[in-house]
């Protein structure tokens, strides 16, 4: 059942990614980065991060991608791009170079790595009734309780972070106004 | 009768994260349109959250990854926002610009 799981979930995320980088439609490839990201929650969800893979189809499918299907028709941009010219002679073959490079060089650092990864204790607990809570409670509370304690400055440093960058937004994507309202006088 | 079916261990994860980061760099050094560009990084950034989790889940009961793609999930969120607003005011100034069209700064 595990390997059925991962092997539906492994297909939709490098059938959506693949889709993402051939398809030349944006808005094609925008729906292509929805299934890898459906892909990816289903992972979070067989990994027992289900808060995650819930936060997942919320933040991405549902506010970025809808936010790329929203400047996409915005700006009408949503004209397929010729994909068989290349305007950099070698330009393909080098980033498939580098692509590759990129996949084979990990895999083989993580294949390499299986026999310690085997070896791998789980980590020492300081508290003493800590892996009791940990193992009896769910996701969410271990998550919460490591968020808000060890890790609140950071949390509280992120709300200024979406703030920062909603203003900042805003502020680029405003249209300039024309002219300075003459001064009645 | 199914006697003993093979589990997915975290090296299959890691694998497979490293096959959508290889593909996520593929796109953004490949396509030219900065909003597919953009997409292709979020691809990138799916791949390491993806190890994250796994590697959480390996190491027991270590919240510590979740924790760490929460906060990346939210970096990521922030980045989307800011980049779609610069892709804004570029497609403002020069309707249907490329990532090759952008070379006021060349000397």
């Amino acid at each position: 059942m595990q390997l059925f799981v991962f092997i539906c979930a492994a297909l939709m995320i490098l059938t959506g990614a693949v889709g993402v980088i051939v398809r030349s439609h944006p808005v094609h490839a925008a729906l292509s980065l929805i299934l890898t990201l459906f892909g990816v929650a289903v992972m979070y969800v067989a990994q027992e991060a289900q808060f995650l893979a819930a936060v997942q189809v919320i933040v991405y499918a549902g506010a970025i991608v809808v936010l790329f299907l929203f400047v996409i028709m915005l700006l009408g941009v949503d004209k397929a791009e010729d994909l068989r010219v290349e305007p950099f002679k070698l330009q393909r073959k080098f980033a498939m170079l580098v692509g590759g490079g990129v996949i084979g060089l990990v895999t083989v650092a993580a294949i390499s790595s299986r026999d310690n990864l085997a070896l791998v204790k789980p980590l020492p607990s300081d508290a003493v009734g800590a892996v009791e809570i940990a193992s009896h409670d769910g996701n969410i509370r271990r998550l919460a309780r490591d968020l808000f304690s060890d890790h609140v400055l950071a949390f509280e440093l992120t709300s200024v972070l979406l703030v920062i960058a909603v203003v900042g937004t805003v502020l680029l994507a405003r249209r300039a106004p024309k002219s300075p309202p003459e001064p009645t006088s | 009768m199914i006697a003993s079916v093979a589990v997915p261990t975290t090296t299959w994860y890691l694998v497979l994260a490293a096959v959508l980061f290889g593909v996520g760099t593929v796109g953004v050094l490949v396509r030219r349109n900065p909003l597919i560009m953009l997409m292709c990084v979020e691809l990138m950034l799916n791949a390491v959250n993806l190890t994250f989790v796994a590697l959480a889940k390996k190491l027991g009961d270590d919240i510590g990854g979740q924790t760490t793609v929460f906060f990346v999930l939210v970096v990521a969120a922030a980045e989307v926002v800011v980049g779609l607003g610069i892709i804004v005011a570029i497609i403002r100034r020069k309707p249907n610009a490329t990532a090759d069209d952008l070379a006021e700064l060349k000397g």
